[in-house]
């Protein structure tokens, strides 16, 4: 149980990795190699794997209704399409009811905030739904289970023009097909 | 089945055409630090009935809007002369008025109507031109942009582009979960806007194809992004074979034949080349950053694209017989949605300076030199089309929470806005000339 949660932290360390090594240029390769080495560096974000903020935490079965606490909206940075660890335990726990439900299938809907030109902002929008399916996969979601779909900034949750509204514009949003 | 049924409403609602109330209004907010002074004379009317547009009116706010001119107001005229003999050039010298334009309308067979337009130079007293154009009774106003055109040629040595069209997208917030795209069309000026598609789903990325008579667009309509090809003259609409991912950016060849477009069915966004004829796809861009925005060069020899290859979004041209890739701009961390003017020489683009913050700008390279000029001053504007007669660049910006459309000259002395009447307005494109 402990040793398979390990494992998984490597592995989402190891995609933080890989996203970080697309989007930005040199020294967070470097950081995230480590990090798939298994020690714990404080300052890349490796290091509290032990925490479990979600409401779902560990390998139990989750049922439709652990769903319900789970959280289905995930937030970026500004032209990045790295998920933020905030969003990791949900995230295993929605992979989990997958792997679970084979039946179960979610889209991924990815947005940008309204700076920068439409296009690319539709890629960065897939960039981040790709990032978000990834790291479902990886926990046990099957690639088939999930569809991505990037609206870029035509769909903002809120519609002001400020740092705020933006921060909450830079998301994926998790939508269940079927349960 | 739901796509079937919403692919018949829009249909529909193309067939329709509903045409809307003239959403777009111009005013010109900076101007050329010497307009010419010029009396857009009202024109006579032998037609025997009242006329539905009134063609000295539209001519005078043509030229006005292109900042080039200043027109004097109608009320200060001193009289309102229809033939040469008329003009009392003593009166308009005194006005200061370097010229003055008269007409009048007059009834052909078939129940057409001709306008005869005369362009007078005050000092030299002297007729610069005298001409006439044939239009429907309905068509007076594009009469006038006619009219305003060739003054505009006369005067300037530029070719006028009074007579091209543009269309937008618009949305409106119906509720919270509710959405109304719209795809617009209208004169230059806003004016006769109609709707060629309505969608609960966005609608991106119109372009004109090089000949006017097609529109490129992408849709969500069936909830995933796909380009469709919209004939004006018909309303005929065919949707281009969508694949898994992004299918976005269209441009058209020049020669009308190929889009070039984005899809990232290989897991990331790259540009390729679609043979409209032979429905052949070619890759043209193969790298793991973001390929987007691709943009023919009038020669039809290049590609200019965005891209993030270097660590953030820069525009670079790919010649396409040799496939050398060059980068094309270096200052600012943000430049993306080139546009060449119709001569290569000018790139216009969305444009953020390094160290200036969040600011958004149209700027222009010139490619010759490699000077590089911010236009605007908003700071959150995007989506820059560049009017036929490379001229101005129109954009879309926001006023207050809202966004409208703005223009400014490429050499950045003239500015106007085209607020909206409703919703959110953005992505114009500037027609080509159009027959």
């Amino acid at each position: 149980m402990r040793v398979s949660k390990l494992t998984k932290s490597a592995v989402i360390a190891a995609i933080m990795a890989m996203a970080a090594g697309c989007s930005t240029t040199s020294t967070t390769t470097d950081g995230g190699a480590a990090g798939v080495g298994g020690s714990a560096q404080a300052g890349n974000g490796t290091n509290s794997y032990g925490v479990s903020g979600g409401a779902v935490s560990g390998g139990a079965v989750v049922t439709a209704e652990d769903l319900k606490q789970l959280r289905t909206v995930f937030y970026f940075d500004f032209d990045r399409a790295v998920v933020r660890q905030e969003g990791f335990t949900d995230l295993e726990a929605h992979a989990r009811y997958l792997a679970q439900n084979p039946a179960a299938s979610v889209r991924l809907e990815g947005h940008a905030d309204e700076r920068g030109t439409r296009e690319y902002n539709i890629a960065l929008g897939e960039r981040r739904a790709q990032s978000v399916e990834r790291l479902l996969v990886v926990n046990g979601a099957s690639a088939n289970q999930v569809e991505t779909v990037s609206y870029g900034e035509e769909k903002p949750a809120v519609l002001g023009h400020d740092a705020t509204s933006w921060s909450q514009n830079r998301r994926v949003e998790l939508k269940y097909l079927s349960k | 089945m739901v796509i079937i049924k919403r692919y018949c409403v829009a249909l529909l609602l193309m067939c329709v055409a509903v045409v809307a109330r003239a959403e777009l209004v111009v005013e010109v907010t900076q101007g050329v630090e010497a307009p010419t002074a010029i009396a857009v004379v009202p024109f006579g009317n032998e037609t025997g009935g009242a006329l539905t547009d009134d063609v000295a009116a539209i001519v005078q706010q043509d030229l006005q809007r292109s900042g080039f001119f200043e027109p004097m107001p109608r009320d200060n005229m001193l009289g309102f002369p229809v033939r040469r003999d008329e003009i009392f050039f003593r009166d308009w010298r005194i006005a200061k008025m370097d010229y003055v334009v008269i007409g009048q309308a007059r009834p052909v067979a078939g129940g057409e109507v001709s306008l005869r337009f005369e362009l007078h130079d005050v000092l030299r007293e002297q007729a610069l031109l005298s001409e006439q154009v044939t239009v429907a009774r309905d068509g007076l106003r594009d009469g006038a942009h006619f009219i305003a055109d060739r003054l505009f040629e006369r005067l300037t040595g530029l070719k006028g582009a009074f007579s091209t069209k543009i269309v937008y997208v618009t949305a409106e917030q119906l509720s919270a979960q509710r959405q109304r795209f719209r795809l617009q069309l209208a004169d230059w000026d806003g004016a006769r806007s109609t709707t060629i598609l309505e969608s609960a789903e966005p609608i991106m990325s119109p372009v004109w194809s090089m000949d006017g008579s097609k529109l490129a667009y992408v849709s969500f309509e069936t909830g995933k992004p796909a380009i469709y090809v919209q004939y004006l003259a018909t309303g005929r609409r065919e949707r281009i074979q969508s694949f898994p991912g992004l299918n976005g950016a269209p441009s058209w060849s020049p020669d009308g034949n190929s889009l070039a477009l984005v899809l990232s069915r290989d897991g990331n966004p790259e540009i390729y080349v679609l043979d409209l004829l032979t429905k052949k796809l070619q890759r043209i861009t193969r790298h793991y950053g973001i390929d987007t925005e691709p943009s023919w060069a009038p020669d039809g020899q290049s590609l200019t694209f965005t891209s993030d290859r270097g660590g953030q979004p820069q525009i670079y041209r790919l010649d396409l017989a040799s496939r050398k890739l060059e980068r094309l701009t270096f200052e600012g961390n943000y430049n993306a949605r080139g546009r060449l003017t119709q001569d290569g020489r000018f790139l216009a683009m969305v444009h953020r300076s390094s160290g200036g913050g969040n600011g958004f700008d149209i700027a222009v390279q010139d490619l010759k030199t490699g000077r590089l000029d911010i236009l605007t001053r908003s700071g959150m504007v995007e989506s820059p089309s560049i009017a036929p007669n490379g001229s101005v660049v129109i954009y879309a910006t926001q006023e207050g929470t809202r966004g409208v459309l703005s223009a400014v000259s490429l050499d950045g002395r003239v500015e106007f806005r085209m607020p909206a009447g409703s919703g959110d307005v953005r992505e114009p494109a500037w027609s080509p000339y159009l027959r």
